[in-house]
């Protein structure tokens, strides 16, 4: 059972900071799929696993407690040794009892001071834990040899001496930090870090070293064959140094050996800091490593020598339209009916393309090319079949929409390609369809399945309206559900008792393809009815049984506690621009650096963060191309000038009244006023209870505060141009073409709020974050968007519309659900408070509701009908006379 | 101060010199006076609302004549060491009885008498005799949940456990215990709990006590019931530094030899082991008779396993004293010199050399 491991890989994908896969799961309290991440990772070799809960949106504490449990029951993760990864002393703590074996603490340091470092290891002493002791003191962190050592050195020593503590369970982490930067001072980084390792190992005896080791590639993102070798070359004279441990993912370790000799010269160049160019060189050839590392790849042809009908499919699997049209034409042509081309080996290929996606073998990006091929394929054959009027058949015809209101179709459309794909005919009636179309539609086609979608908490709403329609006109067609916001606690609650027919929920669109085949299937019909009835009964159930453990205050009680803000110590910002701005003619070049690329490959369904899927194990080959397409595609769209990008934000004097912001004009009268919604959840001391007003200095305190907005837009041309593709039968570019006209709005976003920061508001003028930070939100202040949890109630939005003039100065609209068009927009409010944050308003009580809609002046049952996904009670059941909703 | 530090060096001397023999079981014998419900009330109890019959802990308040014998007659077979009468005297298992509120009594009183026992027999032979407070696992378990369908449900935590052992523990060395023995470990959460627990209290009281730790294999599958291997529950519990680590209860010395040997091999201190008298007869009797037992006992001191030997369930004052025979012409395990290593845990152990 003893292992020995001469370098211990220390997993780190059960991270909330570092994977955003892991960070949706417990969000979204699917610890079943958290506990297959971390069976995944010790399944992969990972010899320790580290776990990180520190999230703002979650309660970390309880998170790690309840992980840690659950972990406790599964021998196969629990037989490894665990990393709590928090800094959070109170996180830690909890961990720790619930640890039966020995664990690692990670992290302690210096930075606040000796007493407090004593005090956690004089504790961690006394559970038994081990513990990293990062490279930080009072002064900051170490960056150069010298500092590194002192500051361990410092360490080591009054842990020894003053606390007790074992020498073998210090673990060092002398911070890796990012080379070849082009920024001189960081040339040294990777050699600093080495010696300061050979420091630590031959003073401080029994000590251990550690790090973080992708930092070190840091630059050369995108570009994993680089990254690779300098981890590998970082690695083999870290470890030569003496390093014991590391947070790596082993599968993207190249051998050493391997290395070709050309790139290991120049890359241990950079690490060992050899030369003065070393990082000019690197960069000189570092582009002829990308992709798979081996310059020039030869295109290979053999698969052309194959029979029709091989070639045919091997076109299919593989995406490759050049040659579809004169192999169809050579399979007609040897046919007795050109239908019998698409029955027989078109739908054959297609058949493997769905055995392999099935078997996750193939990825979507994948399957959506195969689409292009097909539909290229049948688009050559129709004017044959028409023709000789022949009716050809498929497995179903399946409608899809976008319900009322609501305008994104990224996630539908994927659906509605992986089911073509699979022989089903689609009906797809776009986006901000109204549910008397959809049953006209599903009634005139006779279709077999209606599959609804949505982006938006709205939408939800529409989706019980669809469905009481659907039982109060008899129907009797099984619904799909899909889309970011649904859920299956939702559709088993809200949406399927209204109707007496299956409501699926689907969570992905591989999943849709079953489901499909079987409600087609009269028998399996009845069992998977079965089956998602007890499935909804058990969710109920267990929705239930969380709520019952929650407790509200009363509003009065959580306006007490609201957070503790020293406004008496502290005098707001004055914008340096007031007023209203707009942004025309955008330069994407510049957008393009902010854009995050982990949320597109989420809608691609490839799971992993960015970069380092790119060299993901499973997905990785996939991840790349899609992410090269993505940037030629970038690289067209900037040429070309096919997008335009647009923004306009405003800078306003406001104060705080109670939960509402009163917003001025700069000589003090009244524009608008914010109305917010405060946190009901009693969470039992751990906590205030946040509104967003709380940041904001209050009428009476007559201090002088300001908020910002904004909306920004990058889905002018887009949608045109998608759609233009869409017509011509090319799924794969459409859908491209919206996913990154997605991102280069959330980038416009992130941009803007950067220059605002920096100018326009100019609190934070020397601010210098690279994206990475950017994106984990290192910055002060923030841009809640109405309609997402801090301000979940979507009509104000419409204050935002008026506030800035929104269509006439940019042309963005918004939908009578709030949806704004534009789908590729981003708009939300700017907060300057260095003490404000993102956080969920979640459920509230009838009480506030009442008093919202009072100050809304909006008909409660109204207010209650946007308000549905955060109401702790059933308006419908509400001991309150029932007034008539339209 | 209820310390004797003059007792504590000799308990280390006699360590460093020979085998130290440990006592026998207390429930086997208990079982032997055929106590009735009336015998376990006593009079104080007489009117107690729930059955006390089983409550064996309670004795040493209702019977601490019988008590005081049995460990008169371990001391008498030869036992250096006799553990008191407190397995189940924890306010969490003690809620069984609905006498929470007497633990304190109890742990009290049974390290009174056993320390009462060992100072008469000393001033008779001039022998040092030695108390080790016992420490046991509770009914309930911090790493498992009760519950198949909820496996991140438990029915006791950590702090639930550390508040329950510092009373018992408080109790034990007041009464004049010279050794924390935390015992019959099933689940280490609960035995961390209990050393977090036994340490804050020396720091409280401003010295320390010797401590041993004795952890339980449960079955064939060579793991605890928190499913830990012996390595791995020595690593977690290796921070407390205690005198000794063993090995006790659960299985016969024949099933039991290979993981003492493991122990003794990984063990950076002392090793303890009490196993039990074979594994229960269909009528939950215990089969390995004296002899029998000291054989096995004989082999392993033979192979430098023990620094520490007793019985657990099923073993008698004559089990003991065949093993003190049985071993008397060994010498002690000697402690293995091994490298300095981070050893890590988790259900297996995992080392990392320096």
């Amino acid at each position: 059972m003893q292992q020995v491991a001469s370098f211990i890989n220390v997993g780190e994908r059960t991270n909330v900071t570092g994977s955003a896969k892991f960070k949706r799961l417990i969000l979204e309290d699917r610890y079943e799929e958290a506990l297959d991440v971390a069976r995944d990772q010790v399944e992969n070799g990972a010899q320790i696993i580290d776990i990180n809960m520190d999230e703002a949106m979650l309660d970390s504490q309880a998170a790690m407690v309840r992980f840690l449990n659950l972990i406790a029951a599964e021998p196969e993760i629990a037989r490894v040794p665990i990393m709590i990864d928090s800094s959070k002393w109170d996180v830690v703590f909890a961990g720790l009892k619930c640890i039966q074996g020995k664990a690692i603490v990670n992290s302690i340091s210096l930075k606040e001071g000796e007493r407090q470092f004593i005090e956690h290891a004089t504790t961690l002493r006394k559970f038994g834990a081990a513990c990293v002791v990062m490279a930080f003191d009072e002064q900051g962190q170490a960056d150069t040899c010298a500092r590194k050592f002192e500051i361990c050195e410092r360490s080591y020593k009054i842990l020894t001496e003053q606390v007790q503590f074992p020498p073998e369970d210090i673990i060092f982490d002398p911070n890796i930090f990012a080379v070849a930067t082009g920024i001189d001072e960081h040339n040294n980084y990777a050699v600093d870090f080495i010696e300061a390792t050979r420091l630590i190992k031959q003073h401080l005896p029994h000590a251990k070293v550690s790090g973080g080791v992708s930092n070190i590639s840091f630059s050369f993102r995108g570009n994993n064959p680089v990254r690779e070798a300098m981890h590998s070359v970082f690695l083999f004279h870290a470890i030569k140094a003496g390093m014991d441990m590391g947070i790596v993912n082993a599968g993207q370790l190249t051998v050493y050996d391997d290395i070709p000799s050309e790139l290991k010269e120049r890359v241990e160049d950079v690490i060992l800091n050899r030369r003065e160019d070393s990082t000019e060189r690197l960069l000189e050839i570092a582009n002829d490593y990308k992709g798979d590392g081996v310059k020039a790849k030869a295109i290979d042809l053999t698969w052309r020598t194959l029979p029709v009908r091989e070639r045919l499919s091997h076109a299919l699997v593989h995406g490759i339209t050049e040659y579809i049209v004169e192999d169809t034409e050579e399979a007609r042509l040897s046919s007795d009916r050109p239908l019998e081309v698409i029955e027989g080996p078109l739908m054959d290929g297609m058949n493997v393309v769905g055995d392999l996606f099935g078997e996750g073998k193939m990825f979507l990006p994948q399957v959506v090319k195969s689409a292009r091929v097909m539909k290229k394929a049948v688009a050559y054959l129709e004017p044959y079949i028409e023709d000789e009027k022949e009716e050809g058949s498929s497995n179903g015809k399946i409608l899809l929409a976008t319900v009322k209101g609501d305008v994104h179709d990224i996630g539908k459309n994927i659906v509605g390609v992986v089911l073509q794909c699979n022989n089903y005919e689609i009906i797809d009636l776009g986006v901000m369809v109204p549910c008397e179309e959809i049953l006209k539609v599903a009634k005139e086609e006779q279709v077999d399945v209606i599959g609804l979608s949505g982006l938006i908490t709205p939408s939800l709403d529409e989706m019980v309206h669809v469905a009481k329609e659907l039982k109060r006109n008899n129907f009797d067609i099984p619904v799909l559900i899909g889309g970011a916001t649904t859920s299956k606690a939702h559709t088993a609650i809200k949406i399927a008792p209204h109707y007496e027919e299956p409501i699926v929920y689907v969570s992905n669109a591989s999943r849709a393809v079953p489901v499909a085949s079987q409600l087609l299937n009269a028998k399996q019909k009845e069992t998977l009815f079965e089956q998602v009835k007890r499935d909804y009964a058990r969710v109920i159930e267990q929705h239930e049984r969380k709520h019952q453990h929650v407790s509200y205050l009363s509003l009065e009680a959580a306006r007490r506690n609201e957070p503790k803000i020293d406004w008496a110590g502290y005098t707001p910002p004055k914008p340096k621009k007031l007023g209203i701005h707009i942004w025309e003619n955008i330069d994407l070049n510049i957008v393009r650096n902010f854009i995050d690329w982990t949320p597109f490959f989420m809608t691609w369904q490839l799971a992993g963060k960015y970069p380092r899927i790119l060299s993901d194990e499973v997905v990785g080959e996939q991840a790349t191309q899609l992410y090269e397409d993505a940037n030629r595609l970038i690289d067209q769209v900037i040429q070309e000038k096919r997008f335009c990008a647009k923004a306009v934000f405003g800078l306003f004097p406001a104060n705080r009244v109670q939960d509402d912001i009163e917003i001025y004009q700069e000589d003090g009268s009244l524009l608008t006023t914010l109305c917010n919604l405060r946190q009901q959840t009693d969470f039992k001391g751990r906590g205030p209870n946040y509104c967003l007003a709380d940041f904001i200095a209050s009428k009476e305190s007559n201090v002088s505060d300001y908020i910002g907005s904004f909306a920004v837009t990058a889905g002018f041309e887009a949608e045109e141009w998608a759609n233009a593709c869409e017509a011509a039968q090319d799924d794969y570019q459409s859908i491209l073409i919206k996913s990154v006209a997605d991102r280069f709005a959330e980038g416009l976003a992130e941009y803007l709020h950067q220059q605002v920061r920096k100018e326009y508001w100019g609190y934070a003028p020397e601010e210098d974050l690279d994206n990475d930070a950017l994106i984990r939100e290192r910055y002060q202040g923030i841009r809640p968007a109405p309609g997402y949890p801090a301000c979940p109630e979507h009509t104000e939005k419409g204050k935002l519309w008026s506030l800035l003039s929104v269509e006439e100065n940019i042309g963005m609209q918004i939908t009578e659900s709030y949806a704004m068009r534009p789908a590729a927009s981003v708009s939300g409010w700017y907060f300057s408070h260095p003490q404000s944050k993102y956080f969920a308003v979640g459920k509230i009580g009838e009480e506030q509701v009442k008093e919202y809609a009072q100050r809304k002046n909006m008909p409660l049952s109204e207010i209650e009908r946007w308000l549905s996904p955060n109401l702790n009670y059933d308006p419908e059941n509400s001991e309150k006379p029932m007034k008539e909703k339209n | 101060m209820w310390i004797d530090q003059a007792r504590i060096d000799a308990l280390y001397k006699t360590l460093s010199e020979r085998i130290v023999i440990l006592d026998g079981a207390m429930g086997t014998m208990i079982q032997d006076y055929q106590l009735e419900e009336e015998d376990y009330r006593g009079k104080r109890f007489a009117d107690w609302k729930s059955p006390l019959k089983g409550n064996n802990d309670l004795l040493v308040l209702t019977q601490p004549e019988i008590i005081r014998e049995i460990h008169q007659k371990y001391y008498v077979a030869g036992a250096d060491i006799i553990e008191t009468n407190t397995f189940n005297a924890t306010s969490i298992a003690m809620a069984d009885y609905h006498m929470e509120d007497l633990c304190r009594e109890i742990n009290l009183e049974a390290a009174k008498i056993a320390k009462e026992v060992a100072k008469s027999y000393e001033a008779q032979t001039g022998q040092i005799k030695w108390v080790a407070g016992v420490l046991g696992p509770t009914n309930r378990t911090a790493s498992l949940s009760p519950d198949v369908n909820d496996p991140g449900f438990r029915n006791i935590d950590f702090d639930q456990l550390v508040t329950a052992y510092q009373e018992a523990t408080k109790a034990l060395i007041e009464g004049g215990s010279d050794i924390i023995l935390i015992e019959t470990i099933f689940d280490t959460l609960n035995a961390k709990a209990a050393a977090f627990a036994v340490e804050s209290v020396f720091d409280e009281l401003g010295y320390k006590l010797p401590v041993m730790i004795s952890g339980t294999i449960t079955d064939a599958s060579g793991r605890t019931l928190s499913g830990q291997t012996t390595e791995a529950f020595y690593n977690a519990l290796r921070h407390v530094n205690p005198l000794s680590f063993g090995l006790n209860c659960a299985l016969g010395p024949d099933q039991l030899r290979q993981y003492v040997a493991n122990l003794s091999d990984v063990c950076e201190g002392y090793v303890s082991v009490h196993p039990n008298a074979g594994l229960p007869n269909e009528f939950g009797e215990y089969d390995l008779g004296p002899e029998e037992m000291a054989a096995e006992i004989h082999e392993w001191a033979e192979s430098g396993f023990l620094n520490i030997v007793g019985g657990c369930c099923g073993t008698t004052p004559a089990h003991i004293q065949a093993m003190k025979n049985a071993v008397e012409a060994f010498p002690k395990r000697e402690k293995p010199k091994l490298p300095v290593k981070m050893r890590l845990s988790g259900l297996e152990a995992m080392s990392v050399e320096s």
